[in-house]
């Protein structure tokens, strides 16, 4: 038996698509979550205009059925419109159906999965807290580093669990912008559903454990860090 | 140091703190104390004022000068303590050493807890400590900061009356050895009688009296904007 043929190992599991998928959720994730951590603390601490829109904004990808948002995205991304265009112009690419659009989405559709556990985890920190750093002698930027980061590790360590496991998931938007080219933009979502369709459940089956089983990673990950945050501040 | 402020808190207040002095600061809820330390201490900003500490101006509205809080040799110790949970008793009070030597620091937090009678309990973090070594912690994170003027917030509200006993003695052994203005907000009439020089008497943001402590005390005024709410908390803790 030939054990590896375009990708696809003897149990039937896409490495291509494993890869794409994994190289999708963590560059997804160094590039959202110093974005993300911006904006959160700014819409924990800070007077921000709008603060109800902008939040409202932010927790659009969580209501929005996966279509209607790829469908703008997909808009945007298209060599008419001009994003699209520009993108094209200065990389030489178009952004739709390659893998910088795909990880242009990814950081779109992730924006609550990574600014709202953020955000919560620096609401969640005694006001008191952070003045006592500064009459302590800690300049702004010197209390962000000693004070407010530390207590606030589990937040951001959950916005990167669940920002990877539902990008490593994501099927909709991918599809829509990506096109599922193999070794592109075919991520392993999109490879379960390709080999269902051809009634290959064995390889569906063993695809579909491996993301059953970064899921269950992640929300263990989350909880244990939520209960974390919870004893500490009890 | 004057300050003035229309709303949210009013506040019309001048007052005067000389070094090694404690000036207590009483009047009831809502007088505008605490918003007065935070002032002073560069944490609100208020419409007009000047803030003067051993001749440095730290505010002073008419030259636009507001000095940033961490620039403000100030020791503040908050009423619920506002100590960095993730931190130890020993890395608490060696966060506000950053003005000093780094070598230095651990030699100082060490002196400073031993001062505060916590020697043996550096390495504990907040919930590892009783309400009273919390705000022994606090006192000593203020001490360290090196602070030309010492603001205390109720600093003892939040721990029980026995304790709260033995810390205004400690407060009191300690103060001898301070040479700052130390202005100290509180409800407790004991704490005022037993801890401070003078009384500035605040309502509705305005310095109503001022003057020695026991004079202010049994002014008809005292009687009726501070014994009665003191009572109705006192009755309230026990």
């Amino acid at each position: 038996m030939n054990p590896e043929v375009g990708g696809i190992g003897a149990s039937g599991m896409d490495w291509e698509a494993l890869a794409v998928s994994l190289r999708l959720a963590g560059w997804t994730a160094i590039i959202l979550l110093p974005l993300a951590l911006l904006l959160a603390r700014a819409l924990a601490f800070h007077r921000v205009p709008g603060k109800g829109v902008i939040e409202a904004l932010v927790a659009a990808p969580l209501m929005l059925p996966p279509t209607v948002l790829g469908f703008y995205l997909l808009t945007l991304f298209a060599g008419g419109a001009p994003l699209g265009r520009a993108w094209a112009a200065v990389f030489g690419h178009p952004l739709a159906f390659s893998f910088s659009g795909l990880l242009a989405a990814s950081l779109v559709f992730n924006l609550p999965f990574a600014a709202q556990p953020m955000q919560r985890a620096f609401e969640s920190l005694p006001p008191d807290v952070r003045e006592a750093a500064w009459v302590s002698g800690l300049a702004p930027w010197a209390a962000f580093w000693r004070i407010e980061l530390p207590l606030a590790w589990p937040g951001i360590a959950s916005a990167f669990a669940l920002t990877f496991a539902h990008t490593m998931g994501e099927f909709g938007v991918v599809l829509m912008v990506g096109g599922s080219i193999p070794g592109q933009t075919r991520t392993l979502a999109l490879a379960i559903y390709d080999r269902m369709q051809a009634f290959d459940y064995r390889a569906a089956g063993a695809m579909s454990a491996a993301l059953l089983a970064v899921s269950i990673v992640a929300i263990a990950l989350v909880q244990g860090l939520s209960r974390r945050v919870g004893r500490r501040n009890g | 140091m004057r300050l003035a402020q229309a709303g949210p808190i009013p506040l019309d207040a001048a007052l005067a703190c000389a070094p090694g002095e404690v000036l207590g600061i009483v009047g009831p809820s809502g007088a505008g104390k605490t918003t007065l330390l935070r002032a002073i201490a560069g944490l609100c900003r208020v419409d007009t004022g000047r803030v003067v500490v051993d001749e440095a101006v730290w505010f002073d509205s008419a030259l636009g000068l507001d000095v940033a809080p961490h620039r403000r040799a100030v020791g503040l110790v908050f009423q619920e303590h506002a100590l960095f949970p993730h931190l130890t008793a020993m890395g608490n009070v060696a966060t506000a050493l950053t003005h000093r030597p780094r070598a230095e620091r651990p030699i100082r937090a060490a002196e400073l807890l031993r001062r505060v009678h916590l020697e043996g309990l550096e390495d504990r973090k907040p919930a590892e400590l009783s309400g009273g070594q919390r705000q022994r912690v606090a006192i000593a994170r203020a001490l360290a900061r090196d602070p030309k003027v010492l603001l205390l917030d109720e600093p003892f509200s939040a721990v029980d009356r026995r304790t709260r006993t033995r810390l205004h003695a400690e407060i009191a052994e300690l103060r001898d050895g301070l040479s700052v203005p130390m202005l100290l907000v509180t409800h407790d009439i004991d704490e005022v009688v037993r801890l401070a020089d003078r009384i500035a008497l605040l309502d509705r943001g305005e310095v109503r009296l001022e003057g020695a402590t026991s004079q202010v005390l049994e002014s008809p005024l005292a009687r009726e904007l501070v014994w009665g709410e003191t009572a109705a908390l006192a009755s309230r803790n026990d």
